[in-house]
């Protein structure tokens, strides 16, 4: 028997969780169908983390895409159909890509990431269209671009070092008028690999402490710079990456297994620390960098 | 004896070592990297200044900084036989060195670098007295150790004890008759 999993209308790393407390029930083995017919809207998490999703299943999950055209047109034009169609049992329709050019909010389509030369290959093409966006429509001071891409290639290594499964980065840029009424720029990193936890216990000689569990092993690797590798040169990608999204004023989250960490800009109430979420295998990152207000 | 070492494709009479991407970024490429500067180093006699030239470099990230510059100067600076290298840093803009300066001080380390206009800094971890030592070195050229107790007030152990760390960093050449800044020691 197939369960539907529904899709929310909204489809983002808050409303993620809709999807995920659906599935945690289920067994892996489960056959399930996502429903995204009603979805209008995906921010990168969403499409990044449907895609995990799919990956996370035994047996091949369907997936159902939205009906709008328009909502379907830009997820081709984001590239999520072009792994969707590789990871799911597609029913309904699903929209062709067309000839002509990509879209302008997309900075980097959905892209997957296994090895090194993956990201070289990411780091090459957000530094061609990143530029002009970043600087001349984000307002970010010129050297945003540089930071920006050092940014993304350290937490698409996540994946190459860490999670030992190929995992999917997008990014797009977007007004976010629910918090902020402000452009953002918005990169997410989903993997369904083993996770902070299962990464950090695999350290030779490694020490837990009682409490050890999903959110300590995020508090461990964010705030302590703690890596499964010895060597001191270690943990480094992700602290200067806390370090330049606490310059932009920007939003960095990270959910792994039951647990999601926030470093939280002043714009944002939401919650440091989240425990006893639905399970969910991997890593999934956020990053989230608003538009610079001109004059600060 | 100098030894430029060009992280690029197009350089000529200078080694190269890195003629596969243009972004230097992810640990595999670093590792490759460094590789290739420890090869070219090995065959060079001692002692030898290497310059570490990013000026073509797009993009460095701090992992690939790490392999880089952080363990090869771990490696050199650390080593019990302490090989007589010295390296110099050139062609580094703001992005590389907020790279390298984050790698150099987890491993407590320090490199000189050298900018557009040719002047020098050091940037990396030192104690503030070393520091102020290492900067009239660069001044003068060239000092003896009775010269910079007198210019900086302090004691000659003082004075000993940081040209001595200097010089066993390599951030400062050490000779007969005194000690000498990098630039001069060629």
């Amino acid at each position: 028997m197939t369960s539907v999993i529904t899709v929310p209308p909204s489809l983002d790393d808050q409303t993620f969780e809709q999807v995920l407390e659906q599935l945690a029930p289920l067994s892996a083995e489960q056959k399930v169908l996502l429903d995204a017919r009603h979805c209008r809207w995906a921010s990168p998490y969403g499409l990044t983390a449907l895609l995990t999703l799919a990956q996370t299943r035994v047996e091949r999950a369907g997936f159902a895409g939205p009906e709008t055209e328009e909502t379907a047109s830009y997820w081709q034009r984001a590239g999520f159909y072009e792994q969707a169609e590789k990871l799911f049992e597609m029913h309904g329709h699903v929209p062709r890509p067309r000839a002509l050019g990509g879209e302008s909010n997309v900075l980097l389509e959905v892209t997957p990431v296994a090895k090194s030369d993956d990201v070289h290959d990411v780091v090459e093409k957000i530094q061609a269209k990143a530029q002009s966006i970043l600087v001349n429509e984000l307002h970010l001071d010129p050297m945003a671009t540089m930071r920006f891409a050092m940014t993304l290639s350290e937490v698409c290594q996540n994946i190459v070092e860490h999670a030992q499964t190929a995992g999917f980065v997008a990014v797009q840029t977007y007004r976010y008028r629910q918090r902020l009424g402000r452009r953002v720029v918005v990169i997410a990193v989903c993997d369904a690999g083993v996770g902070f936890r299962k990464s950090l216990e695999s350290a030779q000689g490694r020490k837990l402490s009682d409490r050890w569990d999903d959110g300590m092993a995020l508090e461990d690797a964010l705030v302590r710079g703690v890596s499964r590798f010895r060597d001191p040169g270690r943990g480094q990608g992700l602290a200067g990456v806390r370090r330049y999204v606490g310059k932009w004023d920007g939003k960095l989250t990270i959910r792994s297994g039951t647990a999601r960490i926030a470093l939280l800009p002043s714009w944002d109430d939401d919650l440091a620390l989240k425990e006893g979420l639905s399970p969910f295998p991997g890593a999934q990152v956020q990053i989230t960098i608003p538009e610079r207000v001109q004059g600060r | 004896m100098k030894y430029h070492i060009d992280i690029d494709d197009r350089a000529d009479e200078r080694r190269t070592v890195c003629e596969l991407y243009s972004n230097l970024v992810t640990r595999p490429t670093g590792a490759t990297v460094r590789k290739a500067i420890e090869d070219a180093l090995a065959d060079q006699a001692e002692p030898n200044m290497t310059v570490i030239d990013f000026s073509r470099v797009t993009l460095l990230d701090f992992s690939c900084a790490d392999e880089i510059v952080g363990k090869l100067l771990d490696a050199y600076q650390g080593a019990k036989t302490r090989p007589r290298t010295y390296f110099l840093i050139r062609g580094a803009h703001g992005a590389h060195l907020e790279a390298i300066e984050t790698v150099l001080e987890r491993y407590d380390v320090a490199v000189i670098v050298q900018d557009d206009t040719g002047s020098m800094s050091l940037i990396g971890r030192l104690d503030d007295g070393a520091r102020r030592v290492w900067q009239l070195v660069r001044e003068r050229g060239a000092v003896v150790v009775q010269q910079v107790e007198q210019e900086l007030g302090t004691t000659m152990a003082q004075c000993t004890a940081a040209l001595d760390e200097l010089s066993l960093r390599r951030l400062v050449v050490r000779r007969a008759d005194g000690f000498v800044a990098l630039p001069h020691a060629s």
